[in-house]
């Protein structure tokens, strides 16, 4: 009896320790950017020389590149090069972390790159500083021209890393090049990196192009342009440089967008003063009609798994955006708020539709669920519209148009990029002016 | 016979002491009452005027002297001080009395009078639901999960209350995390991404070892972001280093959990 009494005793001495665990929750951080040091690539002496390209700098080149991607992504902090500690050559090998940490990086990106038998070979690596360790490193061969390219698929690799989301740096924009007087002005379509760099003009600007669109695989562009003095559909194959009017409609055909398995063009049919939607598919050359109401149903476009479509029309007085199946089938209206809504585009993640609100005046680029909740407005200005989607379903691209010149006179359209949280607004820089841009799809999958 | 017998109620009225100290529910009952939202009261003053922390000691001694002992016991010292300036100018003792005796009796009428936060009426929903749970055996599996799942509220304080730190010493530590974590925007806001990380001290603060409790769950396919936000949380703490810790009472804090969860911050 003793030997238990002893036992349990015993017992409540062990079994309290138990609850003695303390728990803190930590439901703050702070929001600023992350801070990161993007070491220059080590150019190996082994280099060749390949004519009209510089080696030598590309290893800063292409840290550059990386280092305005970050800055532009609002996520990240680049630190400058100059408080940098350590050679690009020794940090590749193995970095003196605690160096590092002096400058108060939390990630480093490390490289190196030799060309030879004209190929560039690039690697890189990125270390967790804090944790004093390689989280990743991949080694990329291209031909040495493509340098910048790499550079955007460094980058994309370090993103989707440090943030677990597929980057939208190796990505191009195509874009409506405006330049003239606003009665006399030139569009021609162009096409350009990303960043702003290597933009080419598609067309010559004789005649009008409006809304161009990517298809998934970024070789084809459908676009707005005129035949016979009549708005059409255009499609236009990016490498061969072939364009073509899409079907034979008897009358002006828009707003078009290709469905995300690139089979088919969606657009509006206007005859009669009536538009509707109607799709055609590319290879077989059928004619669906989508919609049927006397009302303008336009801006159509495909929700990423083919089986919505999202379009605005003023079937109920003001325009509004509506959702229905892809064969036209339970029409529902989504907005319901104060204003006119238009140009619909649905996320590439499908979670959420973009939009134009219109309202005293005003436009505003904004967001909501595909049920029409959850509404944000995440940019308002006098006239901005035309929003596009980044790949990864976080950055919208858009077009704003300001009072130019010196006394306010004239007008300029610009390309403006901001994130969905409505953070981080960025003018994005073209040669000229720009409106309807289009984002593609990642070029490296 | 008359040994055995003493022998027995001897040992069973240790029993009896041994049940009603250690078993926990009952160290956790008066912890779970709502006052603990007066804990977030107390700290600001606590912080801000230290020295008023021994007079408001006196306070509570010579109301305890006052009142009736059971009360004083059952009550943690966070919820006197919050009760504190009802019960001053009341000028009707018995009147007072009588109310104490009902609150203890039936704890749901604290309820309405202290609760203040709402974080706190989704925690009454989440407990309501796992008293229905108990009944509808269909609930139950539901009710556990959710409780494991749901977003961490001040319910962790009361291990603190219970053991470790005093309210400054976790504020200090907390604000101290707070500054060195950088929250990975990015993350979706709707999704369940709470990361608990064990942590083993050294006695200045340092850390000897760092454990994510949830680690097999970083390098399941789909949980791209909760290894994102784990690492995230690790830099933090590694950063941070040395945490914070009391000077004293080592034993209790050697271990530690620390529970990161963005769900308020990303939601803004």
């Amino acid at each position: 009896m003793k030997k238990n009494f002893l036992f349990f005793v015993i017992l409540f001495f062990l079994t309290k320790p138990a609850f003695a665990l303390i728990e803190v929750d930590i439901t703050r951080g702070n929001l600023d950017p992350l801070p990161i040091a993007i070491s220059p690539l080590h150019v190996d002496l082994k280099s060749e020389n390949v004519d009209g390209l510089n080696i030598k700098d590309f290893g800063i080149n292409i840290s550059e590149i990386i280092e305005k991607n970050f800055k532009g992504t609002g996520l990240f902090n680049p630190l400058k090069k100059d408080a940098f500690v350590q050679k690009p050559d020794i940090a590749h090998l193995k970095p003196r972390f605690e160096d590092w940490r002096l400058i108060k990086a939390q990630a480093l990106v490390t490289g190196k790159l030799l060309v030879k038998d004209n190929k560039l070979k690039v690697e890189f690596r990125l270390w967790d500083l804090t944790a004093a360790k390689e989280m990743t490193a991949l080694a990329f061969t291209t031909t040495p021209s493509n340098w910048r390219r790499v550079a955007h698929i460094i980058s994309d690799k370090i993103y989707e890393r440090l943030t677990g989301e597929q980057g939208y740096f190796d990505t191009r924009i195509i874009y409506v090049a405006e330049s003239g007087p606003k009665n006399k002005r030139i569009k021609k379509l162009a096409i350009m990196d990303q960043d702003g760099a290597n933009t080419k003009y598609l067309t010559l600007g004789n005649e009008l192009v409006l809304t161009p669109r990517f298809n998934p695989t970024n070789q084809m562009v459908t676009y707005l342009s005129y035949f016979r003095n009549l708005p059409r559909v255009y499609l236009l194959d990016i490498e061969t440089g072939t364009q073509e009017v899409v079907g034979n409609f008897p009358g002006m055909t828009f707003a078009p967008r290709f469905s995300p398995d690139g089979k088919k063009i969606i657009m509006s049919f206007a005859k009669d003063g009536n538009s509707d939607i109607y799709t055609m598919d590319l290879e077989t050359r059928v004619v669906e009609r989508i919609t049927e109401n006397s009302a303008i149903d336009t801006s159509p476009s495909f929700s990423p798994d083919g089986k919505f479509i999202s379009f605005n029309s003023d079937r109920s007085g003001l325009q509004q955006i509506y959702v229905m199946r892809s064969d036209g089938s339970n029409i529902k209206r989504i907005t319901f708020g104060n204003g006119i809504y238009g140009t619909p585009v649905w996320s590439p993640r499908g979670d959420l539709i973009a939009f134009t609100k219109m309202r005293k005046g005003k436009f505003y680029i904004g967001v909501m669920r595909t049920d029409g909740s959850g509404e944000r407005l995440l940019t308002e200005n006098f006239y901005q519209e035309a929003p596009s989607w980044s790949p990864n379903g976080r950055v919208l691209m858009f077009y704003r148009e300001t009072k130019s010149g010196p006394q306010g006179k004239g007008f300029s359209a610009k390309l403006w990029s901001i994130d969905i949280t409505g953070y981080n607004e960025r003018k994005v820089s073209t040669e000229t002016d720009a409106s309807d841009p289009s984002w593609s799809s990642l070029l490296s999958k | 016979m008359i040994k055995s017998v003493f022998y027995s109620i001897v040992f069973h009225s240790v029993m009896i002491l041994l049940t009603v100290l250690s078993l926990p529910f009952m160290l956790r009952e008066p912890i779970d009452l709502p006052p603990i939202v007066s804990v977030e009261l107390i700290q600001i003053s606590d912080k801000t005027n230290i020295p008023y922390a021994p007079k408001v000691r006196k306070i509570i001694e010579e109301t305890k002297k006052k009142e009736e002992r059971v009360v004083s016991e059952q009550a943690p010292p966070a919820a006197k001080a919050k009760e504190k300036p009802d019960r001053i100018p009341l000028p009707d003792e018995k009147k007072i009395e009588r109310d104490l005796v009902k609150k203890k009796q039936n704890p749901e009428e604290i309820e309405p009078q202290i609760r203040q936060s709402s974080e706190f009426e989704k925690k009454e929903i989440v407990d309501t639901n796992q008293i229905a749970a108990l009944i509808d055996k269909a609930k139950e599996e539901e009710a556990a999960k959710e409780k494991s799942f749901n977003k961490i509220t001040q319910s962790s304080v009361k291990n603190s209350f219970a053991t470790g730190l005093t309210l400054s010493e976790e504020d200090a530590l907390r604000a101290q995390i707070f500054g060195c974590w950088s929250v990975p925007l990015g993350l979706p806001y709707d999704d369940n991404l709470l990361v608990r990380i064990k942590l083993k001290l050294k006695k200045d603060g340092t850390i000897l070892n760092s454990e994510i409790l949830d680690h097999e769950r970083m390098n399941r396919p789909g949980q791209k972001f909760y290894k994102i936000l784990a690492e995230s949380a690790l830099r933090a703490v590694r950063l941070c280093q040395p945490l914070k810790v009391p000077p004293t009472g080592y034993e209790k804090w050697k271990e530690m959990q620390l529970n990161f969860d963005p769900t308020e911050m990303l939601r803004g």
